[in-house]
């Protein structure tokens, strides 16, 4: 998408800059001016070129690359072997939540927050909730699978951005808006905060590690 | 035989002023003096802009440096002479707020708005003149309102200019969300009453009070794009004034419109449940996107009505552009969601979004290629006004283009909210307008004070800002594409962003330029008001009614209520003044063509 726009944006772009420089530059040459009025049927045949290129350059970029790639990651389903995560933004950091071997997240109450000992209000009386694992600002997942992230927030809004993987989503407390993506390499990368959020927005790092299945295991036993 | 009779007393002139000082030049409802009042309280806050954008290029250029000078200046905002992020953000909040709101909507839209209108269509006033003056000093007070936000406890807004709640909701999220944020607001609900009335005015003036003859169809283009930006702005503002008194609400009297359930700040629960953190959002935007073609309308319709007196030819396509300019605003309306296609909407809105927003390139492009179109067998003088309309065509051209890219949904996921949208937008409503605002000035000031502005230091003027301007936020564009996230206080807590660290030197470098070199529009201006060349009624052989009257206008601006017999557009003609008609001219005497 980004390839296909960055060309025909840009040669519209020196064309557009040729024609100005061209005018500019006959222009301040000529002693008389040309025709006063260039015929109608030029004025109509410019005018739908025009349009119709724009359209087809524009609409065209939307429909045919830009709304199947939006369609087919907002409509994808999880698949089944997906690793579940829930991250939970706040001022300044990412609380991240893995469902544990039942795969499913404990019981959470606002109102048992403590942000010392309970940041995300676990309900400790909830059994499924025993075996969740709980991180802060680092998320670990194995390559090869898919990525299903479940996102809230405590306080204000947040955005949850991985430059390396184009995934950026908002976090808005009052909504749990759901990710799915597929890490397409290994390694540590960052990420970012992309909503302003208050005072320490600009260092509200994380760190999202795509690891081999088998050093995840090993790691995610490390943290239960 | 009976002697003649006496010769009659001789009358007043119909519109003699005799109106003292302050009824004159400080509550006058003479729609000449309000536009100019505009125009230097649209300049005097560009200042404060200007300053505020100097410090987050310190900031942003050498961040964690210590400035000891600025913190016997600024005491609040520096702590061992590095910037708090508190203050970073309330200046970039304010910076914001104050180019859109004060500046721009104040010099362009209303500014020239209220000088021009009426004197291209041949109207002695405004329709309304007291409601006229009333806009300007409600203006006035918003503008004070939000200057005085500075100096209150937590100091100034700092939540964007966007004001996106929860943070803006809640005085503990953040710093500027104590006092700050409540002028804020108050501030914004000031400026929209009073553009409310001075886009109504607009309205009613371009309908009920044109000179006779004046057929919608012979309208300049600047009346055109002031005709539709002020319905575009009637239609659109007021859902904020709604949601700017929902969210005082929410913040003082407990109510939750844009607060939801559960929310946790500052380690306490809050007690607020129900409200949308979105519904802001659609309000907010709902407003915001015709914003910015309230200003930008103005900027292309000035552009089009200051070409033709430098290529000494009729605009090209002129019925065309009109069109253009009613699709682009009726489409306006019914795209803000495309700020907002990461914000958690329903994706299928998203669809919608980018399909209808990606349509408004197509009369965008129509009127740009007339702009551009325009200069084709031109007889071209590059005078500083025509300068900087080149410089608008310029701007619009690579601007526009950008929004390509951001109007598409799915390539927005990776560039919202990041610096490509800094640069777009800086281009287009930042770039566009401040360009057609300087051309606006040196082409109309010799008509507003009788003065010439220097030529010489017009062109430096021109050069050193195009050049700057063009070179920060064209490499705003490429930050954007390497990641980096807008309203940052440093790029310094990312290995990713750590190779911007050049390119932000070199923006800040420019930006200092860019700032500096107004300092020559300030000499021209101050020194040309007092001892620039004696302007003719009409020095740019141009058409349109207001270049009929003396520079300046007297009061009630015509002797005689002037009969239009042509468009707006007659130049390249054989005609006794030279080759232009003004649309007064019978057409006995120039032939009419068009």
């Amino acid at each position: 998408m980004l390839n296909y726009l960055l060309l025909t944006v840009g040669a519209l772009f020196v064309a557009g800059y040729v024609a100005l420089a061209y005018f500019i530059w006959k222009g301040s040459r000529r002693d008389a001016i040309g025709p006063r009025f260039a015929s109608k049927k030029t004025e109509r045949l410019l005018s739908a070129g025009l349009g119709l290129g724009m359209a087809l350059i524009a609409e065209g970029g939307v429909l045919a690359i830009g709304i199947p790639v939006w369609s087919e990651y907002f409509d994808a389903v999880a698949p089944a072997d997906a690793i579940e995560i829930e991250v939970t933004a706040q001022q300044f950091m990412w609380n991240v939540r893995y469902p544990g071997p039942d795969h499913v997240f404990g019981r959470t109450d606002p109102k048992l927050v403590d942000d010392n000992s309970n940041p995300l209000g676990l309900d400790r009386t909830d059994p499924q909730g025993k075996d969740d694992v709980i991180g802060l600002n680092d998320i670990t997942v194995p390559f090869g699978r898919a990525v299903h992230v479940r996102l809230r927030s405590k306080d204000v809004i947040h955005s949850f951005f991985l430059p390396n993987f184009r995934v950026k989503q908002d976090a808005v407390p009052g909504m749990t808006p759901e990710v799915i993506f597929f890490p397409t390499q290994t390694g540590h990368f960052e990420l970012a905060c992309a909503e302003l959020c208050g005072l320490a927005h600009y260092r509200m790092r994380g760190m999202f590690n795509v690891v081999s299945q088998k050093e995840f295991e090993e790691w995610l036993k490390k943290q239960q | 035989m009976e002697p003649p009779a006496p010769p009659p007393p001789p009358e007043r002139p119909a519109h003699e002023d005799t109106r003292g000082f302050v009824r004159r030049y400080i509550f006058s409802t003479d729609h000449k003096i309000i536009g100019i009042q505009y125009i230097i309280t649209g300049l005097l806050m560009a200042l404060v802009g200007a300053t505020l954008a100097t410090l987050i290029r310190l900031q942003l250029g050498w961040p964690d440096h210590a400035w000891p000078l600025l913190e016997k200046l600024l005491p609040g905002g520096y702590q061992g002479g590095v910037m708090l992020p508190e203050f970073y953000l309330a200046v970039v909040t304010m910076h914001g707020t104050i180019m859109v709101f004060f500046f721009i909507s104040y010099v362009l839209v209303s500014g020239f708005g209220n000088y021009l209108v009426p004197l291209q269509v041949g109207a002695t006033d405004m329709a309304f003149p007291f409601l006229n003056m009333l806009s300007y000093w409600i203006a006035f007070l918003s503008a004070a309102v939000l200057i005085f936000s500075f100096f209150v406890a937590g100091g100034a807004a700092a939540a964007g200019w966007t004001a996106y709640p929860p943070l803006s909701a809640i005085a503990a999220a953040v710093p500027g969300s104590q006092m700050g944020q409540s002028l804020w607001l108050l501030s914004m609900a000031l400026f929209i009453a009073s553009f409310t009335m001075s886009g109504l005015n607009i309205v009613a003036t371009v309908l009920s009070v044109r000179a006779p003859g004046l057929s919608m169809m012979r309208l300049p283009l600047t009346v055109w794009s002031y005709f539709i930006a002020s319905i575009l702005g009637l239609l659109a503002f007021p859902p904020l004034t709604a949601a700017a008194v929902m969210l005082l609400f929410d913040r003082h009297l407990g109510t939750s419109f844009f607060l939801p359930s559960g929310l946790v700040v500052a380690n306490k629960v809050l007690t607020n449940t129900g409200g949308s953190p979105l519904l802001w959002q659609h309000l907010f935007w709902f407003l915001g996107h015709p914003e910015v073609y309230v200003l930008i309308l103005p900027a292309l319709g000035i552009a089009c009505d200051i070409i033709p007196a430098f290529t000494r030819k009729p605009v090209y396509g002129y019925r065309m552009s009109v069109y253009c300019l009613w699709a682009v605003g009726a489409l306006s309306m019914i795209v803000w969601g495309h700020h907002m296609f990461v914000s958690g909407m329903s994706p299928f809105t998203g669809e919608y979004f980018s399909l209808v927003t990606l349509t408004i390139t197509v009369p965008m492009t129509i009127f740009g290629v007339n702009m551009l179109a325009s200069l084709w067998g031109a007889k071209l003088e590059l005078r500083s006004p025509m300068l900087f309309v080149c410089g608008v065509i310029a701007l619009f051209g690579s601007g526009g283009l950008g929004g390509l890219f951001l109007g598409n949904a799915t390539a927005d996921m990776q560039l919202h909210d990041t610096y490509f949208v800094v640069g777009h937008f800086h281009m287009m409503i930042g770039g566009v307008t401040l360009l057609a605002t300087f051309a606006a000035i040196y082409f109309w000031f010799p008509k507003m004070f009788g003065r010439t502005m220097n030529e010489t230091l017009g062109k430096a003027h021109f050069w050193l800002t195009f050049a700057p301007f063009f070179t920060i936020f064209f490499m705003q564009h490429f930050l954007g594409i390497q990641g980096a996230p807008r309203r940052y206080y440093a790029f310094t807590a990312y290995d990713y962003l750590q190779k911007t660290r050049g390119q932000n030197l070199v923006i800040s470098l420019s930006a200092f330029l860019l700032v500096s070199s107004q300092f020559i529009f300030i000499v021209n201006f101050v020194w040309s008001l007092v001892r620039g060349r004696v302007a003719e009624a009409n020095p740019w052989r141009a058409t349109t009614l207001e270049w009929t009257v003396p520079s300046p206008p007297p009061h009630g601006n015509f002797e005689t209520v002037p009969t239009v017999e042509r468009w707006a557009y007659e130049y390249g003609v054989r005609a006794p003044g030279g080759d232009f008609a003004t649309q007064d001219v019978p057409a006995a005497a120039v032939p009419v063509t068009a």
